[in-house]
C-alpha cells in the first residue's frame, strides 16, 4: 500500500464524484492519491504513517495463530453493516475463537473500475472506525483495480495474527461427550439482514446485522473457564447448523440440541418463514458457539451473559457419543430430526 | 409469530398423539399417504414419525414436482438453454435436478448457458421487457398451485404484447396422480402397497376445492383429509384418518378449513381454463404416463409455448437403473431400501429427483431422518447427556 518515491498528485481526490479508474491500480501517482487520501486517512496508524511496504512488529513471546479470510458480500452495505466492517470483525473473530488476542491485521482490495469513490471512502471509514474500537490497527494493505464486469464493486481480503493465552489450546477435535453447547446470542441476523437487500426480494426489517468483534468477549470467557473451554467457531456462513456438523465430524462425537433454547428473534423468524429458510443455517457474524467442559459450562455461560455481546448466551444441548456425528434436534413440536449442513448454496455471497 | 406458532405448538402435539394413541386400534395397523411434498417436509422436519404408535405409518406420495418431472423434461430443457439467443427463468429448485448423463441446467449454466434464478412469473416477465432482444423462456412447473401465476405472466405477456416471452409448461394435476396410484396393479391387485386414506394437498386444495377427492373417496373407498401444512395441521388429519378407518367411513374431510373450500378459488381456476387445457398424456416419473395428468397452453397461445416456438424434442431418457425413485413415488419402497440412499446418492450427489427438492422423500429422510436407520442397528447414537 505504500509507494514512498512518488511526487504528489497535483490534483484533488474528488471523493464525492470521482470513480475508480484502471490509473488507480496503475502503480502511478493516482494510485498513491487513493492510498493516501483513502485508505491511510481512514486506518491512520504509526505503521501505514511508516510508509514501507510491509510493517515490522515485536512478536510476543508464546503461540501465534494467523488467518487470512474474503470478503465478496452483495449488497456492499446492508442494514447494521458494510463489507468494510464485515472484513475487520471477521478476520478478528477467526482470531477470536482460538481463545487468542488479536493484535494486527492486513487488507487488500480488489476494486472494480467504475466504483465509486465516496462508497470507497465510505467503506475504508468503517474499517478503520470498527479496527480502532476494537484495538487491532490494520498495518498493511494493497490496491488492485480490474476492469468493469471483471468483479462486483469491491472485494476485501483480510488477514490477521493474534496471540494465544499461555496454556489455552483449543482444538476442533477436543469436543467430548457431556459437553455443553452455548451459543452467545440470537441466530440469524446478518443472513436476513443481508437478504432484506437484495435485488428481487427487498422487503422491510427492523433487523440489522449482527457484525461485530468478539475477541471482548472470549477474553471474559478465557478469564473465568479457559481450561474448561474445548473449542469455540463463530457461525458464519452455514449458519449453527453447518458450524455444529463440522466439530461433529472433527471430534468424532455427535450433538443433542433443543430447537427451543435457540435464541431467535420474531423479526428473523418470520423472515426466515417467507424466505423458506432455517434459522439454524442463516449466517451469523457476531454470535460464537462454545463447546465447554460440563464442569465449566455454568460459570463460562454467567461470563457470557455478563458481556453485552453475550447477554442472551444460552445452553443449547450437550454432545452425545455417536459414531455417525449426527447433530440431532428435539424440534418444537416434541419430535427429532437431524440437522443436516446445507446442500448447494442457500444464500450466495452473504459475506 | 402470530399465526404459526399456534400451529406449531408442542403441548398440543402431545395431546394430539395421546388422542391417536388412545384411537388407534392396536390390533391393526394404519397406513396413510401424504400425497404433497410439503407434508412429506413437515413429517420430516417436525419429527411427527416420533408422536405416532408404531402401528401407524405415513407412506410419502408423488406430490413433488420436481421430483416428477421426467429426466427428458430437464434435458430438453437444457437443450433450450444452450441456444444462445435463450434466456431460461427457472425456480431454484430445478437448477440441480440431475438431467441424463450426469447434466443439470446447474452445469449448463457453468458451461455457458443463459439460466436465471427467478422468485416468481413476474421476475422472469420483468426480465422479458428489460432485455427485448433475448428470447425469455419461464421453466413453469409445479401443481395447480403454481399454474394461476403461470397463467397471469402469460395473460401480461399478452397484455403487455411481450413477443420475446414464453413458457415450458410442465404443469401437473394432483387428482390425476392419486387416481393413478389409486389404479396400480401395486395398490389395486397386488397389495405391495398398502393404503388406508390420504392426507389431501393443502394448497392446491385451496385452488381446486376439496370436491375432486370426492370421487377417489366414493370409487376407491379411501377417506381423505385436506390438510395445513404446519405440523398440528398433519398430526389432526392423521387422528380425523384414524377415525375414519376406525368407524369404516371413506369420506372427504377438510381439516384445513382456514383455507380451503369444497370449490375452491373458481377466479383462478377460470383463469388457467382460460390459457391450458389438459394433455392426453404425460409421462410422471415414477407413475408413467398419466392420462390427463399435465397442462399445456391452449391451441390459440402457441406462440407463447416454448415447445411449440422452438420445436422443442423431449428425449427419452434412461434413469440410473438402480434408482429407485419410481417406486419411493408411488410408495412401493421407501427411500432407505434404495442401494444409492446415502452411498452414492445424498442431496449433494443427487442420483435420482427425490434426492433433490426439500420436498422429494429420499431429501427429507436424508436431511431430517436419517438416524432412525442407523438407531435401528446396535451400537449407534448412544446418548450420554
Amino acid at each position: 500500500m505504500n509507494m514512498m518515491g512518488v511526487k504528489p498528485c497535483n490534483w484533488k481526490l474528488d471523493i464525492a464524484n470521482a470513480r475508480v479508474d484502471l490509473s488507480h491500480g496503475a502503480g502511478g501517482r493516482a494510485m498513491r492519491q487513493l492510498i493516501e487520501g483513502i485508505f491511510h486517512k481512514a486506518f491512520d496508524n504509526v505503521w501505514l504513517r511508516a510508509g514501507n511496504d510491509q510493517s515490522a512488529f515485536a512478536v510476543p513471546a508464546g503461540r501465534m495463530v494467523m488467518t487470512t479470510d474474503g470478503y465478496v458480500v452483495s449488497p456492499l452495505f446492508f442494514p447494521g453493516g458494510d463489507i468494510g466492517m464485515l472484513a475487520v470483525h471477521g478476520t478478528i473473530n477467526d482470531i477470536a475463537m482460538a481463545g487468542a488476542v488479536p493484535l494486527y491485521l492486513s487488507a487488500s482490495f480488489i476494486i472494480e473500475e467504475g466504483f465509486p469513490l465516496a462508497d470507497l471512502e465510505r467503506i475504508a471509514q468503517s474499517m478503520g472506525d470498527v479496527s480502532r474500537e476494537a484495538g487491532v490497527p490494520i498495518i498493511t494493505g494493497d490496491t488492485k483495480v480490474v476492469e468493469r464486469g471483471k468483479a462486483d464493486g469491491v472485494f476485501i481480503s483480510t488477514a490477521g495474527v493474534g496471540r494465544v493465552p499461555d496454556g489455552l489450546d483449543l482444538r476442533a477435535d477436543a469436543a467430548h461427550p457431556g459437553d455443553a453447547v452455548i451459543i452467545s446470542g440470537s441466530i440469524g441476523d446478518h443472513g436476513v439482514a443481508v437478504m432484506s437487500k437484495r435485488e428481487n426480494l427487498e422487503f422491510d426489517t427492523a433487523i440489522v446485522s449482527d457484525s461485530a468483534a468478539l475477541h471482548g468477549l472470549v477474553a471474559a470467557m478465557v478469564a473465568v473457564g479457559g481450561n474448561h473451554i474445548r473449542l469455540m467457531r463463530d457461525p458464519t456462513r452455514g449458519g449453527i447448523a453447518a458450524t455444529l456438523n463440522e466439530i461433529a465430524n472433527q471430534s468424532k462425537i455427535g450433538f443433542h440440541i433443543d430447537e427451543t433454547a435457540i435464541p431467535l428473534k420474531p423479526e428473523v423468524a418470520a423472515a426466515c418463514e417467507f424466505l423458506g429458510l432455517d434459522p439454524i443455517n442463516v449466517a451469523n457474524e457476531g454470535k460464537l458457539v462454545a463447546v465447554v467442559a460440563p464442569d465449566g459450562a455454568e460459570a463460562v455461560l454467567a461470563a457470557m451473559q455478563a458481556h453485552p455481546l453475550g447477554a442472551e448466551a444460552t445452553l443449547i444441548g450437550h454432545a452425545v457419543a455417536d459414531e455417525n456425528c449426527f447433530v440431532q434436534m428435539t424440534t418444537s413440536f416434541g419430535g427429532r430430526r437431524i440437522v443436516d449442513w446445507l446442500s448447494g448454496e442457500q444464500l450466495p455471497r452473504i459475506c | 409469530m402470530k399465526y404459526i406458532a399456534e400451529y406449531r405448538d408442542g403441548r398440543l402435539a402431545k395431546d394430539m398423539a395421546r388422542q391417536i394413541a388412545s384411537t388407534a386400534d392396536p390390533v391393526r395397523s394404519y397406513h396413510f399417504m401424504e400425497f404433497c411434498g410439503g407434508h412429506t417436509h413437515a413429517i420430516s422436519r417436525y419429527g411427527i414419525e416420533d408422536l405416532l404408535p408404531t402401528n401407524v405409518r405415513m407412506i410419502h406420495g408423488p406430490g413433488c414436482p420436481v421430483c416428477v418431472l421426467p429426466t427428458g423434461r430437464i434435458d430438453a430443457a437444457i437443450a433450450l438453454a444452450m441456444r444462445p439467443d435463450i434466456t431460461l427463468c427457472t425456480y431454484g429448485d430445478l437448477i440441480r435436478v440431475p438431467g441424463s448423463k450426469g447434466s443439470s441446467l446447474l452445469k449448463a449454466k457453468a458451461a455457458g448457458a443463459d439460466i436465471r434464478m427467478v422468485y416468481s412469473t413476474l421476475d422472469a416477465l420483468r426480465i422479458a421487457e428489460a432485455e427485448p432482444d433475448r428470447e425469455v423462456v419461464f421453466f413453469a412447473i409445479g401443481f395447480e398451485t403454481t399454474t394461476p401465476p403461470t397463467a397471469l405472466a402469460l395473460k401480461a405477456a399478452i397484455d403487455k404484447g411481450l413477443g420475446n416471452f414464453s413458457i415450458f409448461c410442465n404443469h401437473v394435476l394432483t387428482p390425476a396422480a392419486i387416481q393413478n396410484i389409486l389404479e396400480s396393479p401395486d395398490v389395486r391387485k397386488l397389495g405391495t402397497i398398502k393404503i388406508d386414506g390420504f392426507i389431501g394437498p393443502a394448497h392446491v386444495s385451496a385452488v381446486i376445492g376439496t370436491e375432486p377427492y370426492e370421487f377417489f373417496a366414493e370409487e376407491f373407498q379411501k377417506p381423505v383429509v385436506v390438510a395445513g401444512f404446519e405440523p398440528l395441521d398433519v398430526i389432526q388429519a392423521i387422528l380425523m384418518l384414524v377415525r375414519q378407518v376406525n368407524d369404516s367411513r371413506h369420506e372427504v374431510e377438510n381439516q384445513y378449513i382456514r383455507a380451503v373450500t369444497a370449490l375452491g378459488n373458481e377466479k383462478a381456476q377460470a383463469e388457467v381454463a382460460n390459457f391450458f387445457e389438459p394433455r392426453e398424456s404425460f409421462e410422471w416419473r415414477g407413475l408413467g404416463e398419466v392420462p390427463y395428468g399435465a397442462l399445456r397452453p391452449r391451441p390459440q397461445y402457441e406462440a407463447y409455448d416454448a415447445e411449440k416456438r422452438f420445436s422443442m424434442v423431449t428425449p427419452a431418457a434412461k434413469d440410473n437403473p438402480a434408482c429407485e425413485c419410481g417406486a419411493i413415488l408411488r410408495g412401493a419402497r421407501n427411500p432407505a431400501d434404495c442401494k444409492l440412499f446415502g452411498t452414492v446418492c445424498t442431496p449433494d450427489t443427487p442420483m435420482g429427483s427425490c434426492m433433490v427438492s426439500s420436498e422429494g422423500a429420499c431429501a427429507a429422510h436424508w436431511t431430517y431422518g436419517r438416524f432412525r436407520e442407523k438407531a435401528r442397528q446396535p451400537n449407534a447414537g448412544t446418548a450420554v447427556a
